[in-house]
């Protein structure tokens, strides 16, 4: 037990994987934020695949036996038809897979799309918004007819357990690097119950410094939005009257945003009983709300110009319904 | 719309206690006739109802929730009912972002003794159902899962 470290080190260290799939790049920048922490990962693990910083290809992690990666942390929700085919590749080439980050956990920012059709998407973002210019009125080539061949959008935006299996989850949009580096070596020692999210089950409320400013009662007369008012630094922003969704959010994010007096937007989700963050959410809001008769309702309703965007800013493709069907061209 | 006439809806009702499950007991106990369209769900009060249930009913097959209870300034717990109507008109907006017909959920106002009102409002909203169509959101999304499965060259 007590024996000296150095001949006890087994000679292949645990082997990690990193890959992005439809994200912003930001969960990287994450991993790179550990700094001089990464260095002590390091030690510790063999990176052997990472896209986005080191040069290897596909084929490298083709020729890996089955099963031979520790753990592949996996960022960004799953969209197209090539981020298909590398999620199932590292689940078969790994013994855990980790969805990293909020995308990967619940969909993230672009699940949003999912309120729209897929050929609505394309025409807008190829055709006409109004900063493009396309006079060829090229689309993506998924047959290579005229360009080289292109994946294929698929029709929903899915969080990354509803490709594969996915043995545990790190939230945040980011994950602040103190948790990823927790996380990491959490894995590595002595691994969780599969389907744990490595994040405290509490609402952010529990560990915001504004706590204290947050009456047990809250009754409001009208939302006010974040960047048409002075916002006081110090009191509940629910008290001003501004959403945040740290009441329905998972903690664990050392209320970064509250800090930078923004409400939090709910990007670590909901704690583990919820089944429908954005329901949640809604209940909450309407809650807070004093008016009684309908038409003062709906001038009150009226002051949360986007609901469906705010309660499920994160979470739309681990919501109930998950996409719009009706009414749109499908 | 193929069929849209010919088939029942499903229909799940949130009712409070206090007024509008009575009610519907009470036209039970009266042997007022409506359509069997209705599964209810008895609730202390409409406030309570969480809209994650709304939602989870229309995501497993539902093709319409109806939501009852007591006239205002009747609320036995005093609020609970404004709390249900501000949640009622929040969660339709949702709801019309999904692409879901507003006609699909429905609030009212059913005291413990107007059984009348409940089997017109019952009756009503079966019809209006079977204009909209069959839901069937299941089947909507088991089908985009499909491409999950073809496949990718």
């Amino acid at each position: 037990m007590t024996a000296n470290p150095k001949t006890e080190q087994p000679k292949t260290k645990p082997k990690i994987a990193l890959y992005w799939c439809a994200s912003c790049g930001g969960c990287e920048e994450a991993v790179v934020d550990l700094g001089e922490d990464l260095l002590t990962i390091l030690d510790l693990v063999d990176i052997v695949f990472w896209p986005v910083a080191m040069d290897f290809k596909r084929s490298d992690v083709e020729k890996m036996p089955d099963g031979s990666i520790t753990v592949s942390l996996i960022n960004g929700a799953v969209r197209t038809s090539e981020q298909k085919e590398m999620v199932e590749l590292l689940r078969r080439k790994s013994q855990a897979i980790v969805a990293f980050g909020a995308c990967a956990c619940m969909g993230g920012i672009p699940a949003l799309a999912n309120l729209y059709d897929k050929n609505q998407l394309l025409k807008t973002a190829y055709l006409e918004s109004p900063s493009t210019s396309n006079t060829e009125k090229v689309l993506p080539d998924v047959k290579g007819n005229k360009h080289p061949p292109v994946p294929h959008l698929h029709e929903v935006v899915r969080a990354l357990d509803q490709v594969i299996d996915t043995d545990y989850y790190i939230p945040g949009c980011p994950p602040p690097p103190s948790m990823v580096k927790q996380a990491v070596l959490t894995l590595l020692k002595s691994p969780p119950e599969k389907g744990s999210v490595l994040a405290p089950d509490i609402a952010l409320c529990e560990e915001c410094p504004r706590i204290e400013t947050k009456p047990d009662d809250l009754v409001l007369e009208r939302f006010d939005r974040v960047h048409l008012k002075q916002v006081d630094p110090e009191k509940c922003f629910l008290v001003q009257g501004i959403p945040c969704m740290g009441i329905g959010t998972r903690k664990g994010c050392e209320a970064l945003c509250i800090k930078g007096n923004m409400p939090c937007t709910g990007c670590f989700g909901p704690t583990n009983n919820v089944f429908d963050h954005g329901a949640k959410l809604l209940s909450a809001f309407a809650s807070m709300l004093s008016q009684q008769d309908e038409e003062a309702v709906d001038r009150a309703l009226s002051t949360i110009p986007d609901p469906t965007g705010s309660f499920y800013r994160y979470g739309l493709s681990k919501s109930l319904l998950r996409k719009r069907v009706r009414g749109g061209a499908t | 719309m193929t069929n849209a006439k010919d088939f029942e809806p499903k229909i799940v009702a949130f009712f409070c206690s206090w007024c509008t499950y009575i009610a519907a007991d009470t036209a039970g106990v009266g042997r007022k006739k409506y359509p069997p369209n209705i599964r209810v769900v008895k609730l202390m009060c409409s406030g309570q109802l969480d809209p994650q249930y709304v939602i989870a009913a229309l995501a497993n097959g539902a093709d319409g929730v109806l939501i009852g209870g007591c006239h205002p300034g009747t609320c036995h717990y005093s609020k609970g009912n404004y709390k249900a109507l501000r949640m009622y008109k929040l969660l339709k907006r949702v709801l019309g972002d999904f692409g879901i017909e507003e006609g699909r959920i429905r609030l009212e106002w059913i005291s413990a003794s107007e059984t009348n009102k409940l089997v017109k409002v019952v009756t009503d909203f079966v019809g209006q159902l079977k204009e909209l169509g069959p839901m069937n959101w299941p089947g909507k999304l088991s089908f985009f899962d499909s491409e999950l499965k073809e496949a990718t060259a």
